[in-house]
């Protein structure tokens, strides 16, 4: 029972992002085995689609197949973009990455943009950690001075240009078209699907968008094959992926697992519940991910297609945590407050129904809910869901479906007795974010 | 072609339609507000959600693709829910207070809330609310009725070419605004209030009037610029008050310029002339029409009956009806006078000796669509004729039409140029030169007749670029503007651009000044053999002027020179819808014109079309339909062909003439050969006047709509001087400057404009502060106050 690290291995040392130290990791042999060999495009998206590597981002598309979706004979400019505007509540492993090993972002781009075809590729990072852009600036400068960005890239006639843009902090550019929108200089709001990024994406060009993690991913794939990779973690759920564990743990961090560890070894890793208290739920895949009981949960592993069962998603991979302290009213509160502040105001159902639901769940909280109440939010998440342009509107109408579902009681109790069922002491005593080591 | 059922109906529709296009076709409509035909789609107001088979959620059907086979729901039972649902979210912070709402009875909003909208809201929060913008004069705004559709933000970017409003914010803060402090000053801007599906954007001028179901509806065409935008005007009691699209694919589409609609103001100005006036010394005082008309016949015919019929002169505005046009010159040619003219603001008629038929844009409006390459010579388009313009900028935009210019301004045209040919008035005719002789290398063919020898040593980048933008283009055009037709060597003009027209296969023509620029030759409001044209009318003045719609000081080529003229005058006869101080100055007699809207009438616009229409509402007071007026005075002046019945036998008198009944036969742009004038040298320390006619104080009418003056397209004219210009005067910008014409002196402000070829000052004409400049172009001296 422990990590099994890839991205995350050796980064205990100083300065693990510098150019040198990656080197000194194995970095850019996978990349430089390629320009070699002058492997096949194709064969590399043969290799990521035996890997079984889905996204990470959250959505868990398989990676091979949608690099396979970019046309091969465009003619002109093809873009490829690196989603590293981590917004979702919970999530803080794309940072981590970025901070401590971001060449192998580098690589994993270069392959990308080397089996797609791609002449130049924007790394889109969350404005609210501008000390990762950069870092990550600064990783540019040296893969550049290295020969490894740029025209003829080792000497091979594969050109490809990478930049890091910054967003300002928002969470919908983290939707992809929405970041597409927004590099491009304008506002970020997600576009209408069809067309998709592959075929009209970027100033109107083929694009594709992948996470910051898969990326990272990729030469790990390219140096053990795809099959070791796949084998890793489970069928279809191929590799290892990065936990982001926060809530009421005693460890709270980003621990690397084969994909299929089972939960409670992941708790475990975390240093188990703080001050021995019981668990009450999980959101298992960052805010947006509806949020699963301690008993389910329990008997679940880290896996897309185990936690899709258990009516939730793997997501970005957040786990957080809550234990019996935690007043479940007041956790749907501070979720539907982020999206009603987040939605982007495009579309009506989003636009009105994200401050609807937050003022409904607010007004349950101050105890002055109406006995209609949970109806109507089951109603209004209802018109949201699946009536957006984007997944905003599911991310926010997934959280309310959830907690009013397996959390009835609490809600109903608020309604009746103007009061949170778990005792005000009870929550202070249980939301102080100060951590011990011997906790 | 695609198969497609929807509700059960089977369609055919073509590969790349949209299930909206195909519900259309089948005649089923889908509940919508941000889909819009003429704009982008964006698929975010959610309510034309429907019902796909095999999808698992409802789709839009604006932004959703035809798929063979495909089977599509639009009222099914999860249609209707998806639907209702974005009805619930639409009026959850939208006022419920229809009945104060200037949009009541013609909001989509209201429509289908009724279909789709519940008896009782859900919703018990507070609404949240916006504070109102101001957008300017024309556009009133209610913020908190916005329901963030978007098509007014996408109006301004993809037709009015500026993207001048934007949605900010986020959730449910976003609002729709403008730049920090700026107004909405496209010539286009009314149409985002067409646009709005509710009341967050009504008409400033209209609100609060009339509700929509209080008004009639008459068809009507624009008196302003040459396209012949087709109107909708909406009166109520008798009186207009409102202006919309008529929607004509082959013209204005569905938009309208905002000089077309709220020009209507002026109709109810305190200026009308509502009596015929006549004149004591220096008093006026009004007449019955009776005495007024027998004054003026008598008064006619003593002038033709002691200095001859030549003494008499007509001078009719271009935006005077095809039927007043017509009768005006019969009644002076039955007096004895080939001297008529409508080309009030024209220097050069050497081409009418030359011409070989009626001038015209010499392309239809909707093939602007399919050009490669277009060459605009001498215009300020945007603002002569917005929606010709847009037609230009549209291709621009999106089928990369290429735009070049020749001229002294390059004002931007908010669209994508290509080349902009920067030359003082004085050097156009080189330039032109130069890029046929540019083309005549290119093509190897070789320039006609006696035009070999003219062409200048040097020929510019520009006319390189510009010639190869013309050679290269499959479809091309050469357009003449207002500027060029007003220019002192307009006929040069003309002949050089038919050569580069010949040389590149390119169509060629005029863009128009006025509603009827290419009706007056129809209705033969032109000098005939030994007649004066307008020019000379003024150089050789006249005993007696009949003056039809046009004021003296505002709408002639110069000014000073037509007041002095018509001052010295034994009798003039001015016909207006309005009054004014140059007016009576000049005038004996005035008697009261119906505007456009009160008189029946034809204008023919710049493609050759005729397009008549009937009254508005009855004329205002005293004023008459013009062609009426003119009919009496043939009858008192017993003059023969004065007999007719109605205005549709006047126009048939008219534009059958003598030539073929179907008038387009008649439009050619043709033009014989015009010496080169020699053009004297341009003094030292002098400034060539580049004269634009700003668009609202381009007619009477225009000139008088009040809530049009207090657009930025209405201030005070300035002096616009390039930033070297200014410096050598020692002019700060914002300084004043006395400029001196052949006219007279006047004093203004200066302004730098990069935009403006070297040694030009450009000066508003048809203004009261400028025309003591005299004319439109010539040398001005200039000097620091």
């Amino acid at each position: 029972m422990s990590e099994h690290r890839l991205i995350l291995a050796g980064l205990d040392g100083d300065h693990t992002w510098q150019l040198q130290n990656y080197i000194a990791r194995g970095g850019y042999e996978a990349f430089r085995k390629i320009i070699k060999e002058k492997t096949p495009p194709d064969a590399i998206i043969a290799e990521i689609k035996a890997s079984g590597l889905r996204g990470r981002g959250g959505a868990g598309f398989p990676t091979g197949l949608k690099w396979s979706f970019m046309p091969r004979s465009f003619p002109g400019d093809k873009y490829l973009a690196c989603n590293s505007d981590e917004g979702e509540p919970g999530t803080f492993k794309d940072r981590d990455i970025l901070r401590y090993n971001p060449h192998t972002v580098i690589e994993g781009m270069l392959i990308g943009a080397y089996a797609m075809g791609c002449s130049r590729g924007y790394n889109y990072i969350h404005g609210e950690v501008f000390e990762i852009y950069q870092r990550f600036e600064e990783a540019l400068d040296e893969a550049r001075a290295a020969g490894l960005l740029g025209q003829n890239i080792l000497g091979s006639d594969f050109s490809f240009e990478l930049f890091a843009h910054h967003g300002y902090g928002a969470y919908i550019c983290g939707e992809e078209t929405a970041l597409l929108e927004s590099i491009e200089g304008k506002k970020g709001q997600p576009r209408f699907k069809p067309p998709f990024p592959a075929s009209y994406g970027l100033y109107g060009k083929p694009t594709t968008v992948n996470n910051t993690e898969t990326f990272a991913s990729v030469p790990f794939i390219m140096k053990m094959g795809g099959a070791a990779f796949l084998k890793l973690g489970k069928p279809n759920n191929g590799g290892t992926k990065l936990f982001s564990v926060s809530g009421h743990v005693c460890r709270p961090g980003n621990y690397e697992l084969k994909l299929g560890t089972p939960f409670p070894e992941l708790l475990e890793m975390a240093g188990g519940m703080r001050a021995g208290r019981k668990l009450k739920a999980v959101i298992p895949g960052g805010s947006s991910a509806p949020v699963v009981p301690a008993d389910i949960m329990m008997d679940c592993t880290l896996d897309f297609d185990s936690i899709a069962k258990a009516g939730s998603m793997l997501g970005s991979g957040a786990v957080i945590v809550m234990d019996e302290t935690t007043c479940m009213v007041r956790a749907l509160e501070r979720l539907a407050l982020f999206y009603h502040e987040e939605s982007c105001g495009q579309c009506t159902p989003c636009r009105e129904g994200t401050g609807w639901m937050y003022r409904v769940i607010h007004r349950i909280e101050s105890g002055a809910g109406r006995p209609e109440d949970l109806d109507l939010l089951r109603s209004v998440a209802g018109n949201i869901s699946g009536r957006t342009i984007c997944a905003l509107g599911d991310a926010a109408a997934g959280p309310v479906q959830s907690f009013v579902k397996h959390f009835a009681d609490e809600f109903e109790y608020h309604i009746e007795n103007k009061k949170c069922l778990v005792p005000p002491a009870v929550q202070d005593t249980g939301s102080q974010i100060y951590v011990s080591q011997s906790c | 072609m695609l198969d497609i059922e929807i509700d059960g109906k089977a369609v055919q529709v073509p590969e790349g339609s949209t299930v909206m296009d195909a519900a259309t076709l089948a005649g089923i409509y889908i509940p919508h507000f941000c889909y819009h035909k003429k704009l982008s789609i964006v698929a975010s107001c959610r309510m034309c959600l429907v019902h796909v088979e095999k999808a698992p959620k409802p789709l839009p059907a604006c932004a959703t693709p035809v798929t063979h086979g495909m089977k599509v729901w639009t009222r099914s039972e999860a249609a209707l829910e998806a639907q209702k649902g974005v009805m619930e979210f639409l009026l959850i912070n939208h006022p419920l207070d229809c009945p104060v709402c200037d949009q009541g009875g013609e909001c989509l909003l209201q429509d289908l809330a009724v279909g789709y909208g519940s008896s009782q809201a859900r919703y018990q929060e507070e609404k949240r609310i916006f504070v109102n913008k101001n957008y300017g004069s024309l556009i009133s705004s209610e913020a908190s009725r916005c329901i963030n559709c978007t098509r007014c933000v996408r109006f301004t970017a993809e037709i009015g070419g500026e993207m001048e409003m934007g949605q900010a914010f986020r959730g449910d803060h976003a609002e729709i605004m403008t730049f920090l402090g700026c107004a909405v000053d496209s010539e286009l801007s009314g149409n985002v209030i067409d646009l709005c599906p509710v009341g967050a954007l009504t008409s400033k001028p209209f609100r609060y009037s009339a509700r929509t179901w209080e008004l009639s509806r008459r068809r009507s065409v624009s008196p302003h610029d040459s396209l012949g935008t087709n109107l909708i005007v909406q009166t109520k009691n008798d009186e207009v008050k409102r202006v919309l699209p008529l929607s004509n694919e082959q013209l204005n589409e569905c938009w309208l310029a905002d000089r077309d609609r709220f020009s209507y103001e002026a109709l109810t100005s305190a200026q009308r002339l509502i009596s015929p006036m006549m004149r004591n010394g220096d008093n006026w005082h009004p007449e019955s029409w009776q005495i007024a008309l027998a004054f003026v016949s008598s008064a006619l015919r003593a002038v033709v009956s002691e200095q001859g019929g030549q003494a008499l002169g007509a001078l009719a505005s271009p935006h005077s009806t095809v039927e007043e046009l017509y009768l005006l010159q019969k009644l002076a040619r039955g007096l004895g006078s080939e001297n008529v003219d409508f080309r009030l603001r024209c220097h050069d008629f050497r081409g009418d000796a030359v011409r070989a038929g009626v001038p015209w844009l010499g392309m239809t409006v909707v093939d602007v669509h399919d050009l490669n390459s277009i060459l605009v010579i001498g215009s300020f388009l945007r603002k002569d004729a917005p929606l010709l313009a847009q037609k230009v900028r549209h291709s621009a935009m999106r089928h990369d039409l290429q735009v070049c210019t020749v001229g002294p301004n390059a004002e931007d045209w908010w669209m994508p140029m290509a080349t902009r040919a920067l030359v003082p008035p004085s050097e156009m005719v080189d330039a032109l030169a130069a890029i046929a002789a540019a083309l005549a290398t290119m093509t190897g063919k070789s320039l006609s007749g006696t035009l070999s020898a003219r062409v200048p040593a040097e020929i510019s980048n520009d006319a390189r670029a510009i010639a190869q933008s013309l050679a290269d283009g499959e479809r091309t055009a050469v357009w003449l503007g207002n500027l060029a037709e007003q220019h002192p060597r307009a006929a040069e003009l003309h002949l050089w651009a038919q050569e580069i027209a010949r040389l590149s296969g390119a169509s060629f023509g005029f863009v128009g000044e006025a509603a009827n620029s290419v009706g007056g030759y129809f209705a033969k409001a032109i000098p005939g053999e030994g007649g004066l044209d307008a020019r000379a009318m003024i150089e050789s003045p006249r005993h007696a002027y009949l003056l039809f719609g046009a004021e003296p000081d505002l709408d002639f080529a110069d000014g000073v020179a037509t007041v002095e003229a018509m001052d010295r005058a034994r009798l003039v006869v001015a016909i207006s819808a309005f009054d004014s101080p140059a007016l009576r100055q000049v005038a004996d007699v005035l008697l009261p014109l119906a505007p456009f809207t009160e008189t029946p009438g034809t204008f023919v616009n710049c493609i050759g079309d005729v397009q008549s229409f009937e009254a508005s509402t009855h004329p205002r007071g005293e004023a008459r339909p013009g062609w009426k007026i003119l009919r009496v005075l043939g009858n008192l002046l017993e003059l023969p062909g004065f007999n007719q019945d109605d205005f549709e036998a006047v126009r048939d008198e008219a534009l059958a003439g003598d030539g073929s009944p179907d008038i387009h036969t008649r439009l050619d742009n043709t033009i014989g050969d015009v010496p080169a004038a020699v053009p004297s040298a341009v003094r030292a320390n002098t400034l060539q006047r580049v004269a634009d006619v700003p668009v609202y104080f381009a007619d009477p009418l225009v000139r008088r709509a009040l809530s049009l003056q207090k657009t930025a397209d209405a201030v005070q004219p300035v002096a616009r001087m390039p930033l070297a210009t200014m410096a050598s005067l020692s002019v700060q910008p914002a300084g004043r400057v006395r400029i001196k014409g052949t006219g007279g002196t006047v004093e203004l402000q200066a302004e730098a404009d990069e935009n403006l070829a070297p040694g030009c000052i450009r000066i508003a004409a048809a203004h009261t502060s400028t025309v003591a400049l005299g004319p439109l172009h010539g040398e001005l001296s200039v000097e620091r106050l």
